[in-house]
């Protein structure tokens, strides 16, 4: 009885999450496409919880459906109106058609491999025998920042590069204007809460589900909602601190490797008794890294913080009060201190 | 006893969760809608999250559960005011001035 329940379950997330990607994909229009994609994310993340991968769900729900939700939102804003084009070209539609059926096929081919091949040395086995050299009791925390740390220490660098393209795309978008009572107070509460919960998730990610990419986008999320709030420089500090704290992940995870080598150990390989530390450490600036990437993806470019800096010395420029600060550079469109979502304006 | 009183409030959420959906669905505007989405589902979350506290039976847990519910219920109150202020009621909108 308890185990067709829990199938039915399973059957309906399925064909929930079948019917929203559809959802997303087919329909004409942009925002509802996004919005469908978002209950997607957060419909996934709800499958990764049943296969009992809650370290995938926090991520899913934080990155996939929260802050990509943000982003493709974010750029929808900025977008020109699109006019309902009818049909251009087959082309790029047969092009995508035959690349996604390419794919479904090496999906099925891999699912085929895994189902028919029986069981055989799982990788989880071998994590688990030699978890306790690892300095961590989350299996995944283990995998990620021990025994496959270059794999992170890459991922790491990608994110950098991307905040590099980023910082090349020009000027921050426009901000937003300036909330009113009820979201401000919101936000008064909400982002320390947010703040704490991003360095609850990176200690935890020790010996619970967590760590530093968790982590990190929840603490992107804290910038997001003060972008959202008008504010204008969301804390970011500006010029080489920015630098800095972006090459922070990838540059921590340098300077521990080439440490250890200095001691005649191995790049990244950690001696037992400090290996928790040293991953602490680690985690701790990639979570900052991939905090700053994010907020930076969300702003959409290189904040223009230097002119303000000069004006206002160190002091956050956000705590200015009012729209002043904050005009857009962007020239034309009407209104621009207005959500887009405003169409009575 | 516990337990079918921790069923007993999971069913009533669900069935202000259902009126909540069903209000959702069938109410003609959006303010309307809204009314029946925040009512009913903080509601329904409060019973849920009393019913899963009875279920859990464990302290530490239905503390927790409150936790959430609170915060649901913040963060929704609020996105349903923004949601309201987008949306032409016949005033015009301060905030566009």
């Amino acid at each position: 009885m308890q185990m067709t329940a829990w199938h039915l379950m399973d059957m309906l997330l399925a064909l929930l999450l079948l019917g929203l990607a559809w959802g997303a994909l087919s329909t004409r229009d942009l925002k509802r496409g996004v919005v469908l994609f978002i209950a997607f994310g957060l419909l996934l993340s709800l499958v990764w919880a049943r296969l009992r991968a809650p370290d995938l769900a926090l991520a899913e729900a934080a990155i996939g459906a929260g802050l990509s939700g943000a982003l493709l939102l974010s750029a929808l804003r900025d977008a020109p109106a699109m006019e309902e084009s009818g049909e251009k070209s087959i082309i790029p539609k047969l092009g995508v058609g035959l690349l996604s059926l390419g794919l479904a096929g090496v999906l099925a081919w891999a699912w085929f491999v895994a189902i028919s091949a029986g069981a055989g040395e799982r990788l989880a086995g071998i994590v688990m025998v030699r978890l306790e050299e690892s300095g961590v009791g989350n299996p995944v925390t283990a995998v990620l920042l021990n025994f496959r740390a270059y794999d992170t220490l890459l991922e790491l660098a990608v994110l950098l590069a991307a905040a590099l393209g980023i910082m090349s795309l020009g000027p921050a978008r426009r901000p937003f204007a300036p909330p009113e009572a009820l979201l401000a107070s919101l936000i008064r509460w909400l982002v320390p809460l947010l703040i704490l919960t991003a360095g609850y998730l990176l200690w935890v990610g020790a010996h619970a589900p967590g760590g530093a990419f968790q982590a990190g986008a929840t603490l992107a999320a804290a910038g997001v909602v003060l972008r959202l709030a008008g504010r204008h420089r969301i804390g970011l500090p500006a010029g080489i601190r920015l630098r800095l704290l972006m090459a922070a992940g990838a540059g921590m995870f340098l300077l521990v490797g080439l440490a250890l080598m200095l001691t005649g150990r191995p790049f990244l390989g950690y001696p037992p008794t400090q290996a928790g530390l040293l991953i602490l450490l680690i985690e701790t600036a990639a979570m900052l890294a991939i905090a700053a990437t994010l907020v930076l993806a969300f702003t959409g470019g290189r904040p223009k913080t230097d002119v303000l800096a000069n004006t206002a010395g160190k002091l956050e420029a956000s705590t200015a009060s009012g729209p002043v600060p904050v005009r857009p550079a962007r020239a034309g469109g009407a209104n621009n201190d207005c959500n887009p979502e405003q169409k009575a304006c | 006893m516990t337990d079918i009183l921790g069923l007993l409030f999971i069913a009533a959420a669900m069935f202000f969760f259902m009126a909540g959906s069903i209000g959702l669905l069938r109410l003609p505007d959006v303010h309307s809608r809204l009314h029946a989405l925040t009512k009913a589902d903080n509601v329904g979350l409060g019973l849920l999250m009393v019913g899963a506290s009875l279920l859990g039976s464990d302290p530490v847990l239905a503390v927790k559960l409150l936790l959430v519910w609170l915060l649901v219920m913040a963060a929704s109150s609020a996105s349903a005011h923004l949601i309201a202020r987008q949306v032409p009621s016949g005033e015009e909108d301060p905030a566009c001035k």
